[in-house]
């Protein structure tokens, strides 16, 4: 699939260009190219095992990948010595699946964590930001308590908390929704988008919960088997005939991505076993 | 016959891999360490944590360890009618000997376990990965300053076991046997040297504490991020930091005390 037709270069916060990546022998990325455009929220979806989570360490540099580029405003992030990409960081926000809280430090401490590594704030503003942020999460109130104490919601609303603490220009949600009851999930969707709103930021959303990552991006990516299979609006998205998108849309058990996993012929797999135990 | 071949070849290059990995660990850690002395409360949590909460465990071995001493020492010595040697016996016995290689075999079980359970949980957790993604490093923030606490800790908790356990052969020896107060204070006096044997067994204890959380820390940096991974690592650096105290003790002794 060829590059988006999407926004200009200085609209385009991040570039990925023939990014191929493989783990051993499985071939995880294999020619992907996607624009993500400043001051969207932009869902990158697909099946469980695709490596959207890879590819957000990719564009965070926490992985190199075999070939291809990868440009984070206009810096080729594998290119980047450790400090250049420490300083590209500061700039990044990353909200990882399991909230990622520092379990020895309460509330106020993992937010304020950010604040007391990267700058000389008094402890007094640190204080008044903390609870700024804390407040746009909805959990001032939890300033006290430790990581252990919080449900897996309020979890992550902490490690938003502290993913903005540094007020970066972008922010990239690891699968938020996974593992949500409904009343954290909702409160997460208003979240994402109001906060990228409110704060100006870019957003990248990998998830696999189409329904509430489509209802609150501007642009989507589904990606599976190592490619771009389909990108566009939400609602283009919706209405694509591709037999791909259909499946993943649709919640189709069987289809391109099918139900066995690649295996010997079931019938001959059930004699050898038979005469192997005979 | 083949296989047998392929594996040992294959267990060589897993070794070596990781004994590399292991080494450019060691410098990135001893690279974190200016940051940990320009922010000494890190190192500070570190010392309590490592070092203060062991502080129990070695004092109780070191009292122990001082009794059996003196009890054993006095069977032997009585024989001879050496009973006032006694307190030479022990301290020598601690200083040069017991209280840097038990202390460190303590240490392993106790801080080193635990420092590899904790950095290994970290990171089955995301908590490194997030720090990364904040743009902190983890080797400056997590693993040097328990490094360094762990170096520091080790001499002062086997200064402490020494301490205790002549204590405890003297509560034994002249408390409980009869030998005579004096004689086991002022023969160990005139045995005892400060370079000879204390600083000896300063610089076991320094070498001990080095290799211990360097193993502690690497395994758990180096821990599978998963439960069996970290409870598989904990495990290592207990097994490989009781091997490598022993068989440095045997290089140290042999190059301080020995005429090999």
């Amino acid at each position: 699939m060829t590059a988006p037709d999407t926004p200009d270069e200085s609209e385009t916060l991040i570039r990925i260009r023939g990014l191929r990546y493989a783990r051993g022998a499985h071939m995880i990325f294999d020619g992907v190219d996607l624009d993500i455009p400043r001051g969207k929220v932009t869902a990158i979806m697909g099946p469980s095992g695709t490596g959207k989570t890879t590819l957000l360490r990719l564009i965070g540099g926490q992985l190199y990948p075999d070939a291809g580029s990868i440009q984070v405003d206009g810096k080729e992030v594998p290119a980047l010595n450790r400090s250049q990409l420490y300083e590209l960081r500061q700039r990044m926000g990353m909200l990882f699946q399991s909230g990622a809280l520092l379990t020895d430090l309460n509330v106020y401490d993992n937010v304020a964590f950010p604040l007391r590594e990267h700058t000389a704030l008094p402890e007094s503003m640190i204080r008044d930001l903390v609870l700024m942020k804390l407040h746009a999460v909805g959990l001032r109130g939890a300033i006290d308590l430790m990581p252990a104490e919080l449900s897996g919601g309020m979890a992550r609303r902490v490690a938003l908390a502290r993913a903005i603490a540094l007020d970066p220009t972008m922010i990239m949600y690891d699968e938020p929704f996974t593992g949500q009851d409904p009343i954290s999930k909702g409160a997460l969707v208003q979240l994402i988008r109001l906060l990228n709103d409110a704060l100006g930021l870019s957003s990248i959303v990998v998830s696999h919960d189409v329904a509430e990552t489509a209802a609150i991006s501007d642009y989507v990516y589904l990606i599976s088997g190592g490619k771009v299979i389909g990108h566009g609006t939400p609602d283009i998205i919706r209405d694509s005939e591709s037999e791909w998108i259909r499946q993943f849309m649709d919640g189709l058990p069987d289809g391109p991505v099918p139900f066995h996993y690649p295996a010997p012929d079931y019938a001959d797999d059930l004699l050898r076993h038979g005469v192997a135990s005979g | 016959m083949l296989n047998a071949i392929r594996q040992i070849g294959r267990n060589s290059i897993r070794f070596f891999t990781k004994l590399g990995r292991s080494v450019l660990f060691l410098l990135k850690t001893l690279a974190g360490i200016p940051s940990v002395l320009r922010r000494p409360h890190l190192l500070i949590a570190q010392l309590l944590s490592v070092g203060v909460l062991s502080l129990l465990i070695i004092a109780v071995s070191g009292l122990f360890v001082g009794m059996v001493l003196a009890l054993q020492g006095y069977n032997t010595l009585v024989g001879f009618g050496a009973e006032e040697s006694l307190g030479v016996v022990v301290a020598l016995s601690i200083v040069r000997e017991l209280g840097p290689v038990v202390t460190a075999l303590l240490f392993a079980g106790r801080a080193g376990s635990a420092l590899t359970a904790e950095i290994g949980l970290m990171k089955a957790t995301e908590q490194l990965s997030g720090m990364e993604m904040m743009a902190v490093d983890p080797m400056h923030r997590i693993i040097a300053p328990r490094f360094l606490a762990g170096f520091l800790s080790m001499p002062l908790l086997a200064a402490v076991f020494s301490a205790v356990g002549v204590y405890g052969g003297f509560f034994v020896g002249v408390g409980l046997l009869g030998v005579d107060d004096g004689a086991y204070w002022s023969q160990m006096q005139a045995a005892v040297d400060v370079n000879e044997d204390v600083l000896n067994g300063v610089i076991k204890s320094l070498v001990f504490g080095f290799v211990v959380t360097w193993i502690a820390v690497f395994e758990g940096y180096d821990a599978v991020p998963t439960s069996e991974g970290v409870s598989r690592a904990t495990t290592r650096t207990v097994v490989h930091a009781a091997l490598a105290v022993l068989g440095l003790d045997f290089v140290l002794t042999a190059l301080m005390f020995g005429e090999v």
